[in-house]
């Protein structure tokens, strides 16, 4: 039993982590030691945590390559603004439409991981992550051309053009197609990303040390082998995949409802692949190194900020540094000794796991 | 061969022990065949085995035994035929709802949950014992850890047969090859089956190992009462705990039968030494 | 009629150009299996080179392309042999996510060197006139004949290095089982640079095409045409190079019929969906070989 206690003390450390990092940053920020441009990143980090984590689940426990999580981000984040929008009127509490806004992004995205996951799962590999990519692209494109507005009458929407919403006198458009949604009221604190965070941990982890996450990690490490001990291997890996596509939903909310404007091509495939950056740096199956490295890649080009037009440069070399060095083995030996402890960020077994989203692992 | 046991024959032409025969065959196969594209890899297999009986299966190389295991639990669709388990046809079902009828295999080269601990592969396989859902488990209902506690006290009841109770907290990747073969055992066991698959179970053990596994098979058998049909080919092994024995060639039935009428089988020989051995 | 004619021809021109793009895809992947998402931003490298050469330093075209082929053919070659090679053993996701640096670090070194401005691609087929057929009713543009004609000869080039040519027998060796084609005596390192030179210079080839056809020029021009030619590469079967010419000349003409006759603005969506819906029904592409797992 003692590995019970070892993954609960894990979870804990976990937890105290982002309690701590939150009193810590809550206290600098009510003392004014803060500069601007990090406090303005307080609640995207939140945000990109949530998304670690929640991509974390499908590419680290699931052992599946998502390339299209920013999808459902959208979908989160769009669902959301329109919620808090068109409620503006009858729940004048902006915490209560924030909270609502989150839960309908939730179940949004939820929807839409149904209906991307019940096709996309039956692919392997490669082309499971080729199709992601693809759902990914194509929820864009159609957010992109979707106006919403509301009116006395209800919530109007059109996919030509903002006149064919046909909305009366009274109406306000929410969404206009490809200039996104403007005019948001921001709801969105850092606290409020905190408690999600918080949430949204707490449903990882507890679903990870559970049967069901020891379902998801068994077709991971061996799907044949979980199927012949009595593994629904469908069920588990769109449970998986559902799961992470509502949590990415959240984040989404959270993230649209901090801006006064959103363009649905801010969540194209970069967004997506910033979010798998975090995860495989952060170390895959890893929660705590992707809240750790959602974070610090997050504040990086931001610290880089005084090198100006080659901080986006200098990020590429490093992740390209970190890949390496983390990766080749001759490499790896050296800096580990060199940087020891320094590498606690990356450690949890980097080399030896890998998404499925590649040559067969020989198993 | 310590205790012999009296093996009495059954429609399919096969042989059961005796104390089996009143109680209806844990697995009956009919005519069972499949192709992959042209080529036929079993053909008119017919196998009946007893409720508590040590069956062996055996043949050279590339005779078709995996692939016969494969039809067992329904990784492969038979092209023709039907299986019976229990009495109840199979046909059509998944892999995981086999499993649940109850086949439980372990596989010729290892396929562990290699990133897991030892006790979380057995807890897999204890998945279904386990009666809370997803949501509560998420939210840490009460009984949730109540199931928790009665799946890992049994997980250790499992790995104490094999005197694994130390390496519960060992990643399973991590483990010697025995050992790995012995956790595979378990996590079938653990899917609480009538019938257990073992594919090549003695492949990479020294003698004293085999011996000992197949102590291990026998007291298995005894204490869960259930069925075992083994692939392998160390003939002490077979030939030491196997009550009916049956050998494929080519995808098909070449002889049947107890082990002394196996050894003495002129067909057996041949397919295994060619004709000039059989002379 | 005509109108079909006319989409159904820009349609191949546009899948050409994929279908080059494609074949870069393709090779790498099937060579290294990497998905190598840096192979865009060659594309662009390639035509900026190319215009460099024809607006700055005054060059004829063909000098132009022949420049930008030889820089993007060195260019694979060190990209591979700095960034990828020390990961040859690596987990595929450690790769992938090294290909998106070095993704990052083109497009970002790119924008250094020439700024965010659009650069205006000048047309290297300036003296050729549109070819009128049925008394003027279709047109053909000079660029719309080069570019098919060169994807012709590209495959055509390809298909006999890869069957006849020893180095070509070498990837395919490769590319089927990397320890056996060493002990053979191949040398496995060397065919991958090889690979990664041919599929670089492609992609200078298509993206001189490109910038043709489209004439702004971003640092980020590469990216999307880069993204759909993958799909294209995993529409007819990734690995296969048949298929990768097969894939992007059907998703040019998807792209183009949707286009004009569905929705300009759910083209992308469509064509997407066209991947997914072919790919549920053959699991590995058109012509993509079935792999089935041993148990």
């Amino acid at each position: 039993m003692k590995s019970v206690k070892k993954t609960r003390r894990k979870d804990f450390i976990t937890y105290g982590i982002v309690v701590i990092a939150f009193i810590v940053m809550q206290a600098l920020v009510m003392t004014g030691h803060i500069s601007n441009s990090l406090k303005n990143q307080l609640i995207p980090i939140c945000v990109y945590i949530c998304m670690a984590v929640s991509l974390n689940l499908v590419v680290g426990v699931l052992g599946d390559l998502s390339l299209g999580h920013a999808g459902f981000m959208s979908v989160g984040a769009f669902t959301g603004i329109i919620v808090a929008m068109s409620l503006q009127n009858a729940i004048p509490s902006g915490a209560l439409r924030l909270v609502l806004a989150i839960a309908a992004g939730a179940l949004t995205a939820a929807v839409a991981g149904i209906l991307v996951g019940v096709p996309v799962l039956r692919l392997r590999g490669d082309y499971l992550a080729i199709v992601t990519l693809a759902f990914g692209e194509i929820i864009k494109n159609i957010i992109t051309n979707l106006y919403v507005g509301v009116d006395g009458n209800g919530i109007h929407f059109s996919f030509k053009d903002a006149m064919s919403m046909g909305m009366g006198l009274d109406g306000k458009a929410i969404i206009n197609g490809p200039i996104g949604a403007v005019g948001v009221t921001k709801l969105s604190t850092f606290t409020a990303g905190f408690i999600l965070i918080m949430v949204i941990l707490f449903i990882t982890l507890n679903l990870i040390n559970s049967r069901t996450g020891r379902a998801i990690k068994a077709i991971r490490d061996n799907r044949i082998a979980a199927e012949s001990v009595g593994i629904n291997v469908t069920k588990y890996k769109l449970m998986a995949f559902v799961i992470s596509a509502a949590m990415a939903g959240m984040a989404g909310a959270l993230y649209g409802l901090n801006y006064s404007g959103l363009a649905a091509k801010k969540f194209d495939f970069n967004t997506s692949i910033l979010v798998l950056v975090f995860v495989v740096l952060g170390g895959i199956g890893n929660i705590r190194g992707s809240i750790i490295a959602a974070t610090v890649l997050t504040v990086l080009p931001e610290a880089l900020r005084q090198f100006s037009d080659y901080r986006m440069l200098i990020y590429a070399i490093v992740l390209i540094l970190v890949m390496i060095v983390t990766n080749n083995p001759l490499l790896r030996s050296v800096a580990d000794r060199f940087i020891g402890s320094l590498t606690g960020l990356f450690r949890k077994k980097p080399a030896s796991q890998t998404a499925e989203g590649g040559a067969d692992n020989g198993k | 061969m310590a205790n012999k046991v009296k093996l009495v024959p059954v429609p399919s032409q096969s042989v059961i022990p005796e104390r089996d025969i009143d109680k209806s065959p844990i697995l009956e196969t009919h005519h069972l065949g499949i192709d992959f594209g042209g080529l036929v890899a079993v053909d008119d297999f017919n196998l009946t085995i007893g409720r508590t009986e040590i069956a062996g299966l055996i043949g050279p190389n590339g005779a078709g035994k995996t692939t016969i295991f494969n039809l067992l639990t329904n990784v492969y669709q038979p092209t023709r035929g039907t299986i019976l388990l229990d009495g109840k046809a199979t046909k059509g079902l998944k892999t995981s709802q086999v499993c649940k009828m109850g086949i439980a295999r372990t596989f010729q080269n290892i396929r562990l949950f290699s990133e897991m601990t030892v006790m979380e592969n057995i807890l897999v396989g204890l998945h279904d014992e386990m009666d809370y859902n997803t949501l509560s488990s998420i939210l840490r209902m009460p009984w949730f850890f109540r199931s928790e506690k009665i799946a890992r006290e049994r997980a250790i009841e499992l790995l104490s047969i094999f005197n694994m109770e130390d390496m519960a907290d060992d990643v399973a990747g991590s483990l010697p090859y025995g050992a790995q073969r012995r956790l595979e055992i378990l996590r079938a066991l653990a899917t609480n089956p009538s019938l257990l698959l073992l594919d090549e179970p003695a492949a990479g053990m020294n003698p004293s190992e085999t011996e000992e596994l197949m102590e291990n098979i026998r007291r298995i058998r005894d204490m869960f009462q259930i069925a075992v049909l083994l692939i392998e080919h160390d003939m002490n092994l077979v030939m030491g705990i196997c009550e009916g024995i049956c050998v494929v060639n080519y995808g098909k039935v070449i002889a049947k039968g107890d082990p002394d009428q196996i050894k003495n089988d002129p067909v057996v020989i041949e397919a295994y030494l060619g004709k000039k051995g059989a002379k | 009629m005509m109108g079909i004619l006319s989409n159904l021809i820009s349609g191949i021109s546009l899948g050409s150009i994929y279908a080059i793009i494609a074949l870069g895809y393709t090779m790498v992947y099937g060579i290294a299996k990497m998905l190598n998402f840096a192979h865009g931003d060659v594309i662009m490298v390639g035509a900026y080179i190319c215009y460099c050469a024809i607006s700055y330093l005054g060059l004829p075209p063909l000098v132009g392309i022949v420049m930008a082929i030889c820089v993007c053919t060195v260019l694979g070659i060190v990209i591979e042999g700095l960034a990828y090679k020390p990961l040859r053993s690596a987990p595929s996701l450690a790769v992938l996510i090294t290909a998106i640096g070095v993704s990052y670090f083109l497009q970002n070194s790119a924008l250094l060197i020439w700024k965010s401005d659009p650069k205006v691609f000048p047309s290297i087929v300036k003296s050729m006139q549109p070819v009128q057929l049925f008394g003027g009713q279709l047109a053909i543009s000079g660029i719309t004949i080069v570019t098919v004609l060169c994807c012709v000869v590209v495959m055509t080039c390809l298909t006999l290095f890869i069957s006849k040519s020893k180095t070509g027998k070498a990837m395919r060796a490769v590319s089927e089982d990397k320890v056996a084609a060493q002990l053979m005596g191949i040398n496995v390192n060397g065919t991958i640079s090889v690979t990664f030179a041919i599929g670089s210079g492609l992609a200078a080839v298509a993206g001189v095409l490109l910038c043709s056809a489209y004439p702004t020029l971003i640092p980020t021009t590469g990216a999307m045409p880069g993204i759909k030619a993958f799909t294209a590469a995993v529409f007819g079967g990734i690995g296969s190079i048949p298929g990768a010419m097969l894939g992007g000349i059907l998703l040019g003409i998807i792209e183009l019929f949707a286009k004009s006759y569905i929705s300009t603005q759910f083209s992308d969506a469509i064509v997407f969906a066209v991947l997914i819906i072919v790919l549920l029904i053959k699991p590995t592409g058109l012509l993509g070989k079935k792999v089935s797992e041993k148990v």
